[in-house]
Protein backbone atom coordinates (compact mmCIF):
# COMPACT_ATOMS: atom_id res chain seq x y z
CA UNK A 1 0.00 0.00 0.00
CA UNK A 2 1.09 3.53 -0.67
CA UNK A 3 1.32 6.88 1.44
CA UNK A 4 -1.25 7.99 -1.31
CA UNK A 5 -3.95 5.10 -1.20
CA UNK A 6 -7.08 5.69 0.80
CA UNK A 7 -6.48 3.94 4.11
CA UNK A 8 -9.38 1.85 6.00
CA UNK A 9 -10.37 -0.25 8.06
CA UNK A 10 -11.00 -3.02 5.34
CA UNK A 11 -6.52 -3.23 5.07
CA UNK A 12 -6.83 -5.55 7.51
CA UNK A 13 -9.36 -8.03 6.33
CA UNK A 14 -8.47 -10.96 5.00
CA UNK A 15 -10.34 -14.47 3.48
CA UNK A 16 -10.55 -16.79 6.17
CA UNK A 17 -11.01 -20.05 4.69
CA UNK A 18 -7.77 -19.69 2.82
CA UNK A 19 -5.69 -18.35 5.71
CA UNK A 20 -6.99 -21.54 7.83
CA UNK A 21 -5.83 -23.83 5.34
CA UNK A 22 -2.72 -22.25 4.83
CA UNK A 23 -2.02 -22.03 8.63
CA UNK A 24 -3.23 -25.67 9.00
CA UNK A 25 -0.59 -26.76 6.39
CA UNK A 26 2.25 -24.93 8.07
CA UNK A 27 1.12 -26.42 11.40
CA UNK A 28 1.14 -30.14 9.85
CA UNK A 29 4.65 -29.43 8.16
CA UNK A 30 6.15 -28.16 11.31
CA UNK A 31 4.92 -30.51 13.77
CA UNK A 32 5.02 -34.06 11.49
CA UNK A 33 7.26 -32.85 9.41
CA UNK A 34 10.54 -30.40 10.52
CA UNK A 35 10.00 -31.60 14.24
CA UNK A 36 8.53 -34.72 13.84
CA UNK A 37 6.39 -34.68 16.77
CA UNK A 38 2.85 -36.30 17.36
CA UNK A 39 0.88 -33.56 18.15
CA UNK A 40 0.53 -30.58 20.22
CA UNK A 41 0.33 -29.21 22.94
CA UNK A 42 -0.61 -25.77 23.90
CA UNK A 43 -1.98 -24.04 27.15
CA UNK A 44 -5.57 -22.51 27.13
CA UNK A 45 -6.50 -19.47 28.73
CA UNK A 46 -10.22 -19.20 27.54
CA UNK A 47 -9.18 -16.05 25.57
CA UNK A 48 -9.39 -15.32 21.51
CA UNK A 49 -6.04 -16.30 20.51
CA UNK A 50 -5.51 -19.85 22.66
CA UNK A 51 -8.56 -20.81 21.33
CA UNK A 52 -8.17 -20.25 17.99
CA UNK A 53 -4.48 -21.50 17.84
CA UNK A 54 -6.05 -24.65 19.66
CA UNK A 55 -8.76 -24.85 16.70
CA UNK A 56 -6.34 -24.47 14.05
CA UNK A 57 -4.11 -27.28 15.46
CA UNK A 58 -7.01 -29.41 16.05
CA UNK A 59 -7.84 -28.93 12.51
CA UNK A 60 -4.87 -29.34 11.02
CA UNK A 61 -3.17 -32.67 13.51
CA UNK A 62 -6.52 -33.95 14.33
CA UNK A 63 -8.41 -32.79 17.89
CA UNK A 64 -6.91 -36.56 19.32
CA UNK A 65 -3.45 -35.17 18.20
CA UNK A 66 -4.04 -31.56 20.85
CA UNK A 67 -4.02 -31.39 24.20
CA UNK A 68 -5.16 -28.37 25.96
CA UNK A 69 -3.85 -27.18 29.49
CA UNK A 70 -5.85 -25.56 31.77
CA UNK A 71 -3.63 -23.58 34.23
CA UNK A 72 -5.30 -21.38 36.52
CA UNK A 73 -3.32 -19.87 39.88
CA UNK A 74 -4.50 -17.87 42.94
CA UNK A 75 -4.90 -14.68 41.22
CA UNK A 76 -6.90 -16.30 38.11
CA UNK A 77 -10.29 -15.21 37.06
CA UNK A 78 -12.84 -18.00 38.27
CA UNK A 79 -14.67 -18.36 34.27
CA UNK A 80 -10.84 -18.57 32.99
CA UNK A 81 -11.00 -22.14 33.29
CA UNK A 82 -14.54 -22.64 32.48
CA UNK A 83 -14.27 -20.56 28.87
CA UNK A 84 -10.87 -22.66 28.28
CA UNK A 85 -12.56 -25.61 29.09
CA UNK A 86 -15.54 -24.63 26.43
CA UNK A 87 -13.18 -23.47 23.86
CA UNK A 88 -11.65 -27.71 24.32
CA UNK A 89 -15.18 -28.74 24.25
CA UNK A 90 -16.02 -27.65 21.34
CA UNK A 91 -13.01 -29.14 19.97
CA UNK A 92 -13.51 -32.08 20.98
CA UNK A 93 -9.68 -31.73 22.10
CA UNK A 94 -8.72 -33.50 25.44
CA UNK A 95 -7.92 -31.48 28.65
CA UNK A 96 -5.36 -31.51 31.57
CA UNK A 97 -6.17 -29.50 34.51
CA UNK A 98 -3.14 -27.96 36.71
CA UNK A 99 -3.43 -26.12 39.29
CA UNK A 100 -0.16 -23.80 39.32
CA UNK A 101 -0.85 -22.07 42.86
CA UNK A 102 1.34 -24.21 44.77
CA UNK A 103 4.13 -24.10 42.56
CA UNK A 104 4.08 -20.38 42.74
CA UNK A 105 4.20 -20.25 46.38
CA UNK A 106 7.03 -22.43 46.35
CA UNK A 107 8.93 -19.69 44.12
CA UNK A 108 8.01 -17.31 46.26
CA UNK A 109 5.22 -15.79 43.52
CA UNK A 110 2.99 -13.79 45.37
CA UNK A 111 5.33 -13.13 48.63
CA UNK A 112 8.15 -11.45 46.48
CA UNK A 113 4.91 -9.39 44.76
CA UNK A 114 3.51 -8.64 47.50
CA UNK A 115 6.53 -7.36 49.68
CA UNK A 116 7.16 -5.29 46.15
CA UNK A 117 3.86 -3.54 46.34
CA UNK A 118 4.03 -2.74 50.15
CA UNK A 119 7.08 -0.50 49.18
CA UNK A 120 4.69 2.13 47.76
CA UNK A 121 1.64 0.60 49.46
CA UNK A 122 2.62 -0.05 53.05
CA UNK A 123 -1.02 -0.70 54.36
CA UNK A 124 -0.98 -3.82 51.51
CA UNK A 125 -1.76 -6.84 52.53
CA UNK A 126 -2.43 -10.47 50.51
CA UNK A 127 -6.08 -9.97 51.64
CA UNK A 128 -6.07 -7.08 49.12
CA UNK A 129 -6.42 -7.02 45.33
CA UNK A 130 -4.29 -5.33 42.78
CA UNK A 131 -3.24 -4.90 39.51
CA UNK A 132 -0.63 -2.41 37.66
CA UNK A 133 -1.66 0.38 35.41
CA UNK A 134 -0.19 2.70 32.75
CA UNK A 135 -1.69 5.88 31.55
CA UNK A 136 -3.50 6.58 28.49
CA UNK A 137 -0.92 7.25 25.94
CA UNK A 138 -3.35 9.59 24.07
CA UNK A 139 -3.76 12.51 26.78
CA UNK A 140 -0.78 13.99 26.07
CA UNK A 141 2.95 13.79 26.01
CA UNK A 142 3.66 12.29 29.76
CA UNK A 143 6.15 9.34 30.27
CA UNK A 144 4.00 6.34 30.96
CA UNK A 145 4.73 5.32 34.32
CA UNK A 146 3.31 2.43 35.82
CA UNK A 147 1.21 2.83 39.20
CA UNK A 148 -0.22 -0.12 41.21
CA UNK A 149 -3.89 -0.02 42.14
CA UNK A 150 -4.54 -1.71 45.28
CA UNK A 151 -8.44 -3.01 46.68
CA UNK A 152 -8.81 -3.13 50.60
CA UNK A 153 -10.75 -6.06 51.85
CA UNK A 154 -13.55 -3.27 52.62
CA UNK A 155 -13.18 -2.59 48.89
CA UNK A 156 -11.86 1.18 48.96
CA UNK A 157 -8.68 1.93 46.66
CA UNK A 158 -5.65 3.59 45.99
CA UNK A 159 -3.24 4.25 43.79
CA UNK A 160 0.43 5.02 43.66
CA UNK A 161 2.98 5.36 41.38
CA UNK A 162 6.00 2.35 41.33
CA UNK A 163 9.24 3.36 41.98
CA UNK A 164 11.71 1.57 39.80
CA UNK A 165 12.26 -1.66 42.70
CA UNK A 166 8.85 -1.90 43.00
CA UNK A 167 7.91 -2.29 39.41
CA UNK A 168 10.57 -4.61 38.82
CA UNK A 169 10.02 -6.39 41.97
CA UNK A 170 6.15 -6.97 41.31
CA UNK A 171 6.92 -7.54 37.26
CA UNK A 172 9.75 -10.26 38.61
CA UNK A 173 7.68 -11.51 40.59
CA UNK A 174 4.55 -12.02 38.19
CA UNK A 175 6.89 -13.08 35.60
CA UNK A 176 7.12 -17.05 37.43
CA UNK A 177 3.04 -17.23 36.43
CA UNK A 178 4.12 -16.89 32.57
CA UNK A 179 7.00 -19.43 32.95
CA UNK A 180 5.62 -22.03 35.42
CA UNK A 181 2.84 -22.32 33.07
CA UNK A 182 5.49 -22.73 29.97
CA UNK A 183 7.23 -25.28 32.06
CA UNK A 184 4.24 -27.37 32.19
CA UNK A 185 3.42 -27.22 29.03
CA UNK A 186 6.75 -28.31 28.08
CA UNK A 187 6.39 -31.37 30.59
CA UNK A 188 3.38 -32.63 28.83
CA UNK A 189 5.08 -32.27 25.63
CA UNK A 190 7.74 -34.53 26.33
CA UNK A 191 5.28 -36.61 27.88
CA UNK A 192 3.70 -36.63 24.89
CA UNK A 193 6.23 -36.36 22.37
CA UNK A 194 3.89 -33.44 21.52
CA UNK A 195 5.16 -29.72 20.21
CA UNK A 196 4.37 -26.62 22.41
CA UNK A 197 2.15 -24.25 20.13
CA UNK A 198 2.45 -20.74 21.76
CA UNK A 199 -0.37 -18.30 20.88
CA UNK A 200 1.29 -14.58 20.34
CA UNK A 201 -0.89 -12.72 17.81
CA UNK A 202 1.44 -9.76 15.61
CA UNK A 203 0.86 -7.05 18.34
CA UNK A 204 1.80 -9.16 20.98
CA UNK A 205 4.93 -10.86 18.83
CA UNK A 206 5.68 -7.20 17.74
CA UNK A 207 5.56 -5.37 20.42
CA UNK A 208 7.15 -7.47 23.19
CA UNK A 209 3.98 -8.04 25.15
CA UNK A 210 5.46 -11.57 26.44
CA UNK A 211 7.54 -13.02 29.09
CA UNK A 212 10.87 -14.35 27.79
CA UNK A 213 11.09 -18.04 28.37
CA UNK A 214 7.34 -17.93 29.40
CA UNK A 215 4.57 -17.20 27.27
CA UNK A 216 7.74 -15.91 24.95
CA UNK A 217 8.66 -19.83 24.58
CA UNK A 218 7.34 -22.22 22.08
CA UNK A 219 7.81 -24.57 18.82
CA UNK A 220 5.72 -22.90 16.62
CA UNK A 221 3.62 -19.38 16.74
CA UNK A 222 0.98 -20.04 14.72
CA UNK A 223 -1.07 -16.53 14.56
CA UNK A 224 2.30 -14.61 15.05
CA UNK A 225 1.82 -12.85 11.69
CA UNK A 226 -1.92 -11.79 11.76
CA UNK A 227 -3.23 -8.63 14.05
CA UNK A 228 -5.77 -9.16 16.70
CA UNK A 229 -8.76 -7.88 14.38
CA UNK A 230 -7.82 -11.00 11.96
CA UNK A 231 -7.49 -13.86 14.45
CA UNK A 232 -11.01 -12.14 15.33
CA UNK A 233 -12.20 -13.11 11.66
CA UNK A 234 -10.42 -16.25 11.61
CA UNK A 235 -12.68 -17.27 15.26
CA UNK A 236 -15.72 -16.54 13.75
CA UNK A 237 -14.94 -19.02 10.67
CA UNK A 238 -13.62 -21.64 13.13
CA UNK A 239 -17.01 -21.27 15.21
CA UNK A 240 -14.61 -20.41 18.20
CA UNK A 241 -17.80 -20.26 21.22
CA UNK A 242 -19.77 -16.39 20.90
CA UNK A 243 -18.83 -16.38 24.94
CA UNK A 244 -15.21 -16.67 23.96
CA UNK A 245 -15.29 -14.26 21.12
CA UNK A 246 -17.15 -11.37 23.21
CA UNK A 247 -14.84 -11.40 26.13
CA UNK A 248 -12.33 -8.41 26.27
CA UNK A 249 -8.99 -9.06 25.98
CA UNK A 250 -7.53 -9.18 29.80
CA UNK A 251 -4.23 -10.16 31.14
CA UNK A 252 -5.36 -12.64 33.68
CA UNK A 253 -2.44 -11.92 35.63
CA UNK A 254 -3.25 -9.86 38.46
CA UNK A 255 -6.32 -10.52 41.09
CA UNK A 256 -7.95 -7.23 39.86
CA UNK A 257 -9.66 -7.36 36.39
CA UNK A 258 -6.82 -5.49 34.31
CA UNK A 259 -7.43 -4.95 30.56
CA UNK A 260 -4.49 -5.54 28.10
CA UNK A 261 -4.67 -2.10 27.27
CA UNK A 262 -4.42 -0.47 30.55
CA UNK A 263 -1.42 -2.97 31.29
CA UNK A 264 1.00 -2.85 28.32
CA UNK A 265 -0.93 -1.35 24.55
CA UNK A 266 -2.59 1.64 25.98
CA UNK A 267 -5.16 2.30 23.29
CA UNK A 268 -7.85 -0.88 22.13
CA UNK A 269 -6.51 -3.67 20.24
CA UNK A 270 -8.47 -2.44 16.61
CA UNK A 271 -7.08 0.99 16.96
CA UNK A 272 -3.36 -0.32 17.50
CA UNK A 273 -3.71 -3.48 14.71
CA UNK A 274 -4.77 -0.02 12.31
CA UNK A 275 -2.00 2.06 13.60
CA UNK A 276 0.99 -0.95 13.43
CA UNK A 277 -0.63 -1.65 9.77
CA UNK A 278 -0.59 1.49 8.76
CA UNK A 279 3.18 1.76 10.21
CA UNK A 280 4.48 -1.11 8.62
CA UNK A 281 2.89 -0.17 4.89
CA UNK A 282 4.39 3.52 4.93
CA UNK A 283 1.03 5.07 5.60
CA UNK A 284 1.45 8.47 6.74
CA UNK A 285 -0.51 8.88 10.24
CA UNK A 286 -2.36 12.09 9.08
CA UNK A 287 -3.91 9.22 6.29
CA UNK A 288 -4.44 6.78 9.21
CA UNK A 289 -6.07 9.53 11.29
CA UNK A 290 -9.66 9.54 10.36
CA UNK A 291 -9.98 5.93 10.36
CA UNK A 292 -9.02 5.27 14.12
CA UNK A 293 -10.86 8.67 15.22
CA UNK A 294 -7.62 10.33 16.50
CA UNK A 295 -5.61 13.54 15.55
CA UNK A 296 -2.13 13.06 13.29
CA UNK A 297 -0.90 13.82 16.18
CA UNK A 298 -2.10 11.37 18.20
CA UNK A 299 -1.29 8.70 15.61
CA UNK A 300 2.32 10.04 15.74
CA UNK A 301 2.07 9.40 19.43
CA UNK A 302 1.57 6.04 18.76
CA UNK A 303 3.74 5.49 15.86
CA UNK A 304 6.57 6.55 18.29
CA UNK A 305 5.58 4.03 20.99
CA UNK A 306 5.64 1.10 18.59
CA UNK A 307 8.81 2.14 17.69
CA UNK A 308 10.26 2.81 21.44
CA UNK A 309 8.77 -0.62 22.51
CA UNK A 310 10.17 -2.53 19.75
CA UNK A 311 13.51 -1.61 20.95
CA UNK A 312 12.59 -3.14 24.05
CA UNK A 313 11.12 -6.11 22.47
CA UNK A 314 14.53 -6.63 20.97
CA UNK A 315 15.93 -8.28 24.18
CA UNK A 316 13.23 -10.41 24.14
CA UNK A 317 13.75 -11.90 21.25
CA UNK A 318 16.65 -12.26 21.31
CA UNK A 319 18.59 -16.26 21.42
CA UNK A 320 21.16 -16.21 23.90
CA UNK A 321 24.46 -14.90 22.23
CA UNK A 322 27.35 -16.64 21.47
CA UNK A 323 31.33 -15.99 21.26
CA UNK A 324 31.41 -17.18 17.37
CA UNK A 325 30.14 -19.17 15.11
CA UNK A 326 29.79 -22.18 16.29
CA UNK A 327 29.54 -24.99 13.18
CA UNK A 328 28.14 -28.76 12.82
CA UNK A 329 27.35 -30.51 9.56
CA UNK A 330 24.57 -28.82 8.42
CA UNK A 331 23.43 -26.92 10.91
CA UNK A 332 25.35 -23.43 11.28
CA UNK A 333 24.45 -21.30 15.20
CA UNK A 334 26.23 -17.58 14.15
CA UNK A 335 27.12 -15.35 17.04
CA UNK A 336 25.47 -12.45 17.65
CA UNK A 337 22.29 -13.93 15.96
CA UNK B 1 25.72 22.92 42.44
CA UNK B 2 27.70 21.06 39.81
CA UNK B 3 24.24 20.07 38.72
CA UNK B 4 25.32 19.12 34.88
CA UNK B 5 28.30 17.17 35.77
CA UNK B 6 26.53 15.15 38.81
CA UNK B 7 23.39 14.03 36.05
CA UNK B 8 25.58 12.98 33.94
CA UNK B 9 27.82 10.88 35.75
CA UNK B 10 24.41 9.23 36.58
CA UNK B 11 23.45 8.75 33.43
CA UNK B 12 27.23 7.43 32.05
CA UNK B 13 26.82 5.10 34.81
CA UNK B 14 23.69 3.74 35.03
CA UNK B 15 22.05 3.20 31.13
CA UNK B 16 26.14 3.72 29.34
CA UNK B 17 27.46 1.70 32.03
CA UNK B 18 30.29 3.38 31.95
CA UNK B 19 31.60 3.07 28.51
CA UNK B 20 33.50 6.14 26.77
CA UNK B 21 32.32 4.70 23.03
CA UNK B 22 29.15 6.77 23.59
CA UNK B 23 30.06 10.78 23.86
CA UNK B 24 26.92 11.98 25.67
CA UNK B 25 25.81 15.00 24.59
CA UNK B 26 24.18 17.17 27.33
CA UNK B 27 21.38 18.21 24.72
CA UNK B 28 20.65 14.53 23.39
CA UNK B 29 17.41 13.07 24.36
CA UNK B 30 17.19 10.05 25.82
CA UNK B 31 14.78 8.44 24.41
CA UNK B 32 15.39 9.21 20.82
CA UNK B 33 19.21 7.97 21.09
CA UNK B 34 17.54 4.93 23.01
CA UNK B 35 19.86 5.88 26.27
CA UNK B 36 17.04 5.50 28.67
CA UNK B 37 13.29 3.50 27.98
CA UNK B 38 10.50 3.84 30.37
CA UNK B 39 12.06 1.84 32.79
CA UNK B 40 15.04 3.69 32.71
CA UNK B 41 12.83 6.96 33.29
CA UNK B 42 11.79 5.62 36.77
CA UNK B 43 15.50 4.81 37.97
CA UNK B 44 16.05 8.81 36.81
CA UNK B 45 13.05 9.83 38.85
CA UNK B 46 14.45 7.62 42.05
CA UNK B 47 17.53 9.29 41.37
CA UNK B 48 16.51 12.81 41.17
CA UNK B 49 14.57 12.59 44.36
CA UNK B 50 16.83 10.88 46.44
CA UNK B 51 19.88 12.89 45.61
CA UNK B 52 18.09 15.99 45.66
CA UNK B 53 15.12 16.13 48.17
CA UNK B 54 12.93 16.97 45.82
CA UNK B 55 9.72 15.12 44.68
CA UNK B 56 8.54 15.25 41.02
CA UNK B 57 5.10 14.94 40.46
CA UNK B 58 2.79 13.26 38.01
CA UNK B 59 2.30 16.16 36.03
CA UNK B 60 5.91 16.83 35.72
CA UNK B 61 6.56 13.70 33.91
CA UNK B 62 7.20 14.81 30.87
CA UNK B 63 10.33 14.85 28.29
CA UNK B 64 10.48 18.49 28.23
CA UNK B 65 11.85 18.39 32.04
CA UNK B 66 13.41 14.75 31.71
CA UNK B 67 14.52 13.94 28.06
CA UNK B 68 18.19 15.51 28.26
CA UNK B 69 20.84 16.22 30.62
CA UNK B 70 20.29 20.05 30.13
CA UNK B 71 16.93 19.41 30.53
CA UNK B 72 17.05 17.16 33.57
CA UNK B 73 19.45 19.92 35.11
CA UNK B 74 17.48 23.19 34.12
CA UNK B 75 14.28 20.86 36.09
CA UNK B 76 16.17 20.27 39.03
CA UNK B 77 16.75 23.70 39.46
CA UNK B 78 13.43 25.23 39.07
CA UNK B 79 11.93 22.92 41.72
CA UNK B 80 14.61 23.77 43.78
CA UNK B 81 14.10 27.31 43.42
CA UNK B 82 10.21 26.65 44.13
Amino acid sequence: MGATSTFSRAALHLDAAREVERIAEAIRSAVFGTMKRKGAVIGVSGGIDSSVCAALCARALGPERVTGLLMPEADSAPETTDFGALAARSLGIRTVFEDITPILEAAGCYRRRDAAIRDVVPDYTPACKSKIVLPNMLAGDSYRIFSVVVQFPDGTHTRARLTSDSYLGILAATNFKQRVRKMMEYHYADRLQAAVVGTPNRLEYDQGFFVKLGDGAADLKPIAHLYKTQVYQLAEYLGVPDAIRQRPPTTDTYSLSQSQEEFYFSVPFDTLDLCLFGLNHGVAASEVAPTVALTSEQVERIYRDIAAKRKVAEYLHSPPLLVEEIRTPGNVEHAGA
Amino acid sequence: MVLVPEIREFIVANFLFGRAEHALEDDESFLASGIIDSTGVLELIGFLEKQYGITVENAELLPDNLDSVSKVASFVRRKLGD
